[in-house]
Order: C-alpha cells, then structure tokens, then sequence
C-alpha cells in the first residue's frame, strides 16, 4: 500500500523562543528549525511498515518555503521514497493545509495518511482531523500502537483516562503521539543515497484551493513572567511558606 | 448570538471540564444550547439541563453514538451547527479529537486551546509550548474554538434552572470505525485537571517503585499525580499522568514537581499554577527558573520528612 506522510519544519524543539520586538510574531531567523519532532515519528512509523512488507511507497509532503526541502531531505533520509513541496511563502492555516492534503490525496491515492498529532510551533493539533473529515475517511489520533491488516488498522490512542483502541476501515488519517516509537537516527550512506531521491515542488497556486484565512494575529507578546524561585534551605522552611506566606496547605 | 457547547461524558458522568466551557460559553452573552451525543445517557442529559443559562439540550441518543467516535459525530455536530455563531469545546483530547474534524465539515477554519476571549472576534491562545501568546482575530461567520480549562473558572451551579431538552433523530450510522476497548485509569485521586495540589514525578524518581512512594505521598495530602514525559517515557507512570505541552495541562493551587528537570515541554502545562514547589538534586536544573519555592536535595530524604511535615 501506499503511505503518504505529512511533515512540516519548526523551530527546533530545543531553541530558544525571541518574540519580535514589534509583536508581530516569533523571530525565526538564524534559529535552528527541524522537522517537528511528531512528524519525525510519523515517517519512522511508515518507514517501519514499508520494512515489514506493508508499505510499499512511502510518499513524504510538506506545505511551505523552499527551505522546507531540507526537512523533505531528512524525510527521505529515513527512508521516504519521494517527496512533494507545496510551495508557498504564506503562512498557512490547518483547514487550507487539510484542502491542500486533499487535492495530494486525490492525486496520489494512499490507504494510510500519517501525520504528527500537532506542530510544536503553532500547537494546533487540527490538521489530521481535518484532512479526515474532508476526505469523510476515518481517523486514529493520538496514535501509540498500529497494527496495519490489509482493509483496516487497528489503532490504540492516548486518551486523558488512559489507552482506547479503535478499528479503521482503510483508508484511513493517523495522527501520531510521543509513544508510538523512537525515530531512528540517520546513517551517512542514507543521507547520501537521500540526495537521489526527487523531490517535486509545486507552486500552492497550481492546486487551486484559496490560501486568504479569515484568522488574523493581531499580535504576539510574551506570557506573563514569575517572580524569582526562592530557595530554601530545609524542609521545615518550605512547609512554612507554603502555610503562612502563601497559604496554599493548612 | 447563539452558542453551542459540545458536551463530554462517558454516558454516565459528565467531565468536570464541561463546566469550564460553560463559563467561556457566558462571555458571549448569548443563547446557550448544549449538544449531547451517547447511549443510555440520561443521567447526563438531566445533569446538563440544570446549568445554568442553558436554553436547550440537544440529544442524539442512539447505539450509533454510545462511543461518541468522531466519524458519525462529527457530521451531526456539522448538521445543527450551522444554526449557530459560536460552537465550543474544551481542549481534552475528546475536544481535539471531534472538532476540528466537524470545523472541516463546515468549511470553517478553528482555533485551538483559547485562554482568554477579548470580544466576540478576538481571542487569546498560547503558541510555541506558551512561550508566546497569540492575539487572533476570527472573521468566520461561525468562530470554532476549543477552550482551554485553566483559562476559565469552573462555572458555578445555579438552584432550579431546567433547560428544554430536544431530540435529534437524523441518526448517522457509523460505518468507517469501530470501537474496540479501552483501558482508563482506575483511580480514587482527585483529577489531575481539576485538582487543588498536584505532585508531578521525573525522572529522577529512577524507577517505577519509586513512583510507587511519590503516588503514597500524594495521596496522603489528597493531591492528584501527574509525571514528565521522560518518566512516562520510560515507563515509571502510565501516560494519562503526563503534564505538559502534548500532555495534560493543569493550573492547581500548589505544583510540586519532585525529580523533574523542567524541559520547555513540561513548563507547557504546568507554569500557570498558582504555586509551584520543585524538589532537584541539581541546583542548576531549569525547573528552578519556573519555580516559586525551591528545594536541592535527595528527594528519598525530603519527600518522608515533607509527609511527616505536611500531615503534622
């Protein structure tokens, strides 16, 4: 079967966050950007059924600028067959990037779309459900086990009271949560055989799905800062702030 | 304006999360209905119209619906919602899970995790893990939004208030999933979301029985246990416990986070508690930077001397 994979490239999960100083978003120049650390798992996850016999091409996408191919590389490194670059420089919204899904999926026929949960930059967590409904296919989110059959996937997902497994007719959208594996590091001769691998850029205007969003940020500002940790030096000391200076405990 | 509410319940208790919804609903000051779907769910139908302000409930009842799985529901909640300028939700994973599939359905774009609602076109939510926070106009003709609970008090009961309670019967059969179990946590603690105290657990509890004596030290304070995704990761806590950006967020009256590092990830869901205790061997660790009160030391050593302390 074929697997189509969606990535997109964030700030690193590690970097430090700079708000611009005129409030008009996160500075993103000269930071280190990665793929997002879901998606990651996402590949991995593909690229574990392509090893097992299930996948037999594992077709890699993102949404976004030309720099976006070096995340596509790293995609293909870890095993992706091709990848696709919708390119644009505008900032896209989930519902348009589930429209734009949509019209790759019409084209490329997968049985299984997988997807990070969300995207640490923007922590939407919409796309995957999106896609799903637009396609009216049904949907595993929060995915920390597959069992992919030939006309269904069997998915346990990360609820707030636990584990829930559900069957899914295939096709089906799988969003990926933290446990559903550790993505592999990439070895040098994968790299290098990566940099054969194509890479399709289409420019967004081509798909014909309208980019204007009637969501606007008006401003970005830094969330309020807490006072300086007092420390103390004995547990009877904490005992006694917590009681009488702040009084959270009697 | 009219407003929906998309209510979670297992059938047979609602999520004390609903409550918090209700309270975002308020601030639109407009008509509320509220959308149940489920099976053999009266008990929570009744529940539901008692809040306050609600002037209908509306009811898909029906086998069809027992799981609430998002392929079926999703379409119903697109069906009436057109009826409606705001549909809510708060952001569990039953939130995220159902709306942006039914935001979809009704070509509308959706904003998650909202903390603050300035007016009825602009709205507040955290990005980048709540390093940033984004003002966001919405001109859709309906706003979407998933609210997020520690950004609304839990609202308050009212005596005798009796909403109308409609049934919906365009029931849509379900023939893309199906449910196959669960396992939830069974658990006498209180709600990690919606508890007072919260004691978190990393890493450095080192292991599984380790944590085992962090669960014995909440429950003798009547705090609820959360975890760090690196104890979750490694196996000491199940993953329902786990706070931060991708995990639960929480905002409790007092935090103790024992043996956690601080990684941006886990700050996510934890930094807007009122206060936050950390116990660290490491006097550099980045938790400290979060917190209000800090401990250095062996926390096998501190964490008996604080039970004696804190129950004396």
């Amino acid at each position: 079967m074929k697997v189509l994979v969606a990535v997109k490239r964030v700030v690193d999960f590690a970097a430090h966050i700079r708000i611009k100083a005129d409030g008009s978003g996160v500075d993103t120049a000269n930071v280190k950007m990665s793929m997002n650390p879901f998606d990651e798992i996402a590949i991995e996850e593909a690229v574990r059924l392509k090893e097992q016999g299930i996948a037999k091409e594992i077709i890699v996408v993102s949404i976004g600028n030309t720099a976006c191919q070096e995340t596509l590389r790293t995609a293909l490194a870890m095993g992706a067959d091709r990848a696709i670059l919708v390119e644009t420089d505008t900032d896209i919204q989930p519902l348009i990037a589930a429209k734009i899904l949509t019209v790759l999926t019409e084209q490329e026929s997968p049985q299984l779309i997988i997807q990070g949960k969300q995207a640490i930059d923007s922590d939407n967590n919409q796309v995957g459900q999106m896609l799903a409904g637009l396609l009216n296919w049904p949907q595993g989110t929060f995915a920390s086990k597959l069992i992919v059959e030939p006309n269904s996937v069997t998915v346990t997902r990360e609820i707030d009271g636990g584990l829930e497994t559900l069957k899914l007719k295939l096709p089906a959208v799988i969003t990926t949560d933290l446990r559903l594996n550790e993505p592999r590091y990439i070895s040098l001769p994968n790299i290098v055989a990566a940099k054969r691998k194509t890479i399709a850029v289409i420019p967004i205007q081509q798909l014909n799905v309208a980019i204007q969003s009637p969501l606007q940020t008006l401003r970005v500002t830094a969330p309020a800062k807490r006072q300086a940790c007092v420390k103390v030096a004995t547990v009877k000391e904490l005992v006694e702030k917590l009681r009488h200076e702040v009084q959270v405990i009697t | 304006m009219k407003i929906l509410i998309i209510a979670e319940h297992d059938n047979d208790t609602l999520k004390s999360a609903n409550l918090h919804t209700l309270t975002a609903a308020h601030e639109f000051n407009g008509e509320i209905d509220v959308f149940i779907a489920g099976f053999n769910c009266d008990r929570v139908i009744q529940e539901v119209a008692t809040w306050p302000g609600v002037e209908r409930v509306r009811v898909a009842n029906a086998k069809e619906y027992q799981h609430q799985l998002p392929e079926n529901t999703a379409p119903l909640i697109a069906d009436i919602g057109h009826e409606y300028d705001v549909i809510l939700c708060h952001a569990t994973t039953f939130g995220k899970n159902i709306l942006p599939r039914a935001a979809a359905l009704l070509d509308t774009c959706m904003l998650s995790e909202v903390i603050k609602i300035i007016d009825k076109d602009t709205f507040v939510r955290p990005i980048y893990a709540g390093n940033a926070l984004a003002t966001v106009t919405n001109q859709s003709t309906i706003k979407i939004l998933t609210i997020r609970t520690t950004g609304f008090p839990s609202a308050q009961m009212s005596e005798h208030h009796q909403a109308k309670i409609e049934h919906i019967t365009n029931i849509i059969p379900n023939e893309l999933s199906e449910f196959v179990d669960h396992t939830l946590t069974v658990s006498e603690r209180p709600e990690l979301t919606s508890a007072r105290i919260v004691v978190s657990g990393g890493r450095g509890l080192k292991s599984a029985e380790n944590f085992k004596t962090l669960e014995a030290f909440a429950d003798s304070i009547g705090a609820a246990i959360g975890a760090s995704r690196a104890a979750v990761d490694a196996g000491f806590a199940p993953n329902d416990y786990q706070v931060g950006q991708t995990g639960k967020i929480v905002a409790p009256d007092l935090y103790i986070a024992v043996g956690i590092s601080g990684a941006i990830q886990h700050l996510a869901g934890m930094k807007d508690s009122k206060v936050i205790v950390a116990i660290n061997s490491d006097p550099d660790a980045p938790i400290f930077q979060a917190a209000d009160y800090g401990l250095v030391g062996d926390l096998f050593k501190i964490l008996p001397e604080l039970k004696t302390e804190l129950s004396g």
